[in-house]
């Protein structure tokens, strides 16, 4: 019996069993949303900017593995997505986005609400398209969750016009589908992997770089055998934060531009380099030509197109990094690198990382020790900026801790709404954001869906009344030359202002008032014994209102990321 | 590290659907890659069809071209023609306009020697057809501006094809 395509759209998303669509309404889209109604399976959740929306659906990922799906419709409501579309890109988050189309016999007239939302993001999705034809509807849709999903995840765009919405055709959904020109990577080399194992099994000086590849392919635990079964140190980048815990005796440290100091300068001094899950961004690597100078690089990646991008490969492995790991865990055995390790030891010890604390002001270290010490288990999702990078330095990434946040597109305004999808996907879980003044205000809005959804997110906002990771280059590089980054600055301002006096205006907005507008329960911590209680109270809060609580940390503006490297010097060369 | 920039060519089978086109151009400007040439046909599958592409690129950047073009839904093979013995031809239209009938002979001469086709005529210009390689095509464009007063140029980009007889 023939069906509409809205039927099959409702039909679709339960076969791909679908719990939580994050959506927001509009005219190319209502056919769908009618036949939602119907469908007591799927909980529709409403955003209320398409771009929380999406980060919404990232956060869900992110927290459950499963693919996000996301239903918002044509013109604006397409192109607001585009944004955290390239967030999930760049951080390979598996999403569906579907977005409503003018009918297609006025694609093309400059219709109402009409764009090529196609067109415009084919440089950032793994696969969109247009739906034509009414019988392609259902294997495109298979495809999308099929696409989204697998290989190296990202994010998938199906553009349905109206007129295929309503017209009639096969029920049918398919179960499986074959597309000739997209074959993901199952199984791996044995051939290249024992290459590899033997080049690390004879280094003398080996380091293991760990990436997002092993907190989304769920290899936390192989890799934390592994490293044991061999004794190997290990840094991680930002999104791999977590492969292993961060009190392990055999984890280091972060690399990068805010890396530690041990693991940059080890890095800089290791002779084979065995990293897996990671795409050697320019913020991991620093100068490319000083980056590891001495070592051979062996690289697993599931992506065969992150291999051999940015630096030069010794020993490419194309496989998922679990595979790999388990399958090399038959061959592990000790290395006897007793002197490297020492030497890597002593690097912590003579810069270890700390941040210093002023006697006047709380310290961002301070608050993150809060977080380790008050949440045993519970995911932390930050928003982009110096709060992301003390979050990364400093959380307790222990088997219950999860860390969710946007590291390739760097994304401001991803915090809130990502832990929003974040709790409303795991609503027994703690959820805390960890958000700078700054990217607050840029998704601000989703605190109406946190409240409207009983998305109980604990959100700790970090002000320091400056846009800080701007300020801070300014402070050091450009002669304190404070260009709009100032969140205090108000016309009749100074024009050569070089920072705070008590002669500034107040800051907007009031956090706490603002909160209480919501009816949402906000405190503002400006003291170090107030830290721990604060967190104690929100979590009371949180559990018994199911509403979201909010903490204001007042930080001193002049905090800085440290270590840091300069952009283009090499990563040994840091500002400590 | 030796760059080694030079010419080098792709033939890409695709999905034969709308978009894919600008998809493929796409991927060359969005990520600053050298394309000199794009040409597009269909298959003897009215689903499939076959691009030609030459790009300048050094080894390392064209290696990550091909596997770009591969990471695409739409692309079902990618095949590198660099090293591998081939045809290739290029369509180009010469208009030569203002000569007389001593440079009219000239012309011939040309399209004798390279053995293009004179397709149109009138009193004071003649169009030729020509299908050589596109080095070729390079070369007569150079003695043709030499050669005349004002010349008009079409060149259609390059077709490859394998030989027969790759080992």
């Amino acid at each position: 019996m023939d069906i509409t395509g809205r039927k099959l759209f409702v039909r679709a998303l339960q076969e791909e069993g679908v719990d939580t669509l994050f959506a927001y309404p509009g005219g190319m889209i209502n056919e769908l949303t009618d036949e939602l109604y119907k469908a007591d399976s799927i909980r529709v959740v409403l955003g209320r900017h398409e771009q929380g929306v999406v980060h919404e659906a990232e956060g869900y990922s992110r927290e459950t593995g499963r693919t996000g799906v996301v239903l918002v419709t044509s013109g604006p409501g397409a192109t607001n997505t585009i944004t955290a579309i390239a967030d999930a890109h760049y951080d390979s988050i598996p999403l569906v986005v579907f977005t409503g189309q003018v009918p297609q016999n006025l694609i093309g007239n400059d219709a109402f609400q009409e764009v090529d939302i196609v067109g415009m993001t084919h440089s950032v999705v793994k696969y969109g398209v247009t739906v034509r034809n009414r019988d392609d509807l259902g294997r495109i849709i298979k495809m999308a969750f099929f696409i989204a999903s697998t290989g190296r995840p990202g994010p998938v765009l199906i553009d349905i016009p109206k007129d295929i919405q309503i017209q009639s055709g096969s029920s049918e959904y398919p179960d499986t589908v074959d597309i000739r020109g997209y074959k993901p990577i199952s199984g791996v080399h044995i051939g290249q992997l024992k290459k590899a194992y033997k080049l690390l099994s004879q280094a003398e000086r080996p380091m293991i770089l760990a990436g997002g590849g092993i907190n989304i392919g769920h290899a936390n635990e192989a890799l934390t055998e592994f490293v044991h079964k061999m004794g190997l140190p290990v840094v991680t980048t930002i999104m791999g934060r977590g492969a292993i815990p961060t009190d392990d005796p055999y984890f280091i440290g972060n690399l990068g531009l805010h890396g530690s100091f041990a693991s940059n300068k080890a890095v800089s001094e290791c002779d084979v380099l065995f990293s897996i899950g990671t795409r050697f961004n320019d913020r991991i690597t620093g100068d490319l030509n000083e980056f590891a100078p001495h070592a051979k690089i062996i690289h697993v990646d599931i992506d065969t197109s992150s291999i051999s991008r940015n630096v030069v490969v010794d020993v490419p492995v194309v496989s998922d990094a679990i595979t790999a790991l388990v399958k090399m865990m038959e061959w592990a055995k000790p290395l006897k690198i007793q002197s490297w390790i020492e030497e890597i030891n002593n690097l912590k010890s003579e810069y270890p990382l700390e941040m210093k604390k002023k006697k006047e002001t709380l310290c961002p270290e301070t608050i993150i020790d809060g977080i380790n010490t008050c949440f045993k288990e519970a995911t932390v999702v930050t928003d982009v900026g110096q709060h992301q990078m003390w979050t990364s330095q400093f959380l307790a990434m222990r088997k219950g801790t999860k860390l969710i946040t946007s590291g390739g597109l760097g994304t401001m305004g991803f915090g809130l709404p990502a832990a929003i999808g974040a709790k409303i996907a795991d609503p027994d879980r703690c959820v805390i954001c960890i958000t700078g003044d700054g990217g607050m205000q840029m998704n601000m809005q989703e605190m109406a869906t946190a409240v409207t959804n009983n998305a109980a997110v604990i959100i700790c906002i970090f002000n320091n009344q400056y846009l800080g990771m701007v300020r801070q280059q300014q402070q050091l590089f450009y002669g304190k030359r404070y260009e709009i980054t100032c969140l205090r600055r108000r016309t009749g301002c100074s024009p050569d202002c070089k920072g705070p006096s008590d002669a500034c205006p107040p800051y907007v907005p009031d956090y706490v008032k603002w909160a209480d507008s919501y009816g949402v329960s906000a405190v503002r911590v400006e003291s170090e014994e107030a830290i721990i209680p604060t967190f104690e109270q929100a979590e009371k809060v949180t559990k018994a209102k199911k509403i979201p609580f909010l903490i204001e940390f007042m930080i001193s503006s002049d905090e800085l990321v440290l270590p840091m490297v300069k952009n283009g010097s090499p990563i040994s060369d840091m500002i400590l | 590290m030796d760059r080694n920039v030079t010419d080098r060519w792709i033939a890409l089978y695709v999905e034969n659907e709308v978009g894919v086109l600008a998809m493929v151009s796409g991927l060359f400007s969005g990520k600053s890659y050298n394309l000199r040439s794009l040409t597009v046909g269909t298959t003897e599958r009215d689903d499939i069809s076959r691009m030609t592409i030459e790009v300048e690129s050094d080894d390392i950047t064209f290696e990550q071209i091909k596997k770009q073009l591969n990471t695409m839904v739409e692309v079902i093979k990618v095949i590198d023609l660099t090293e591998v013995k081939m045809h290739m031809n290029e369509i180009m239209y010469a208009v030569i306009p203002g000569i007389d009938t001593e440079k009219k002979s000239e012309v011939f001469r040309i399209a004798q020697v390279f053995h293009l086709k004179p397709i149109d005529i009138d009193e004071h210009t003649v169009m030729l057809l020509s299908s050589l390689a596109p080095d070729k095509n390079d070369d007569l464009v150079k003695l043709l501006k030499r050669t005349f007063h004002r010349i008009e140029i079409t060149r259609g980009g390059a077709v490859a094809v394998e030989s027969l007889n790759n080992k």
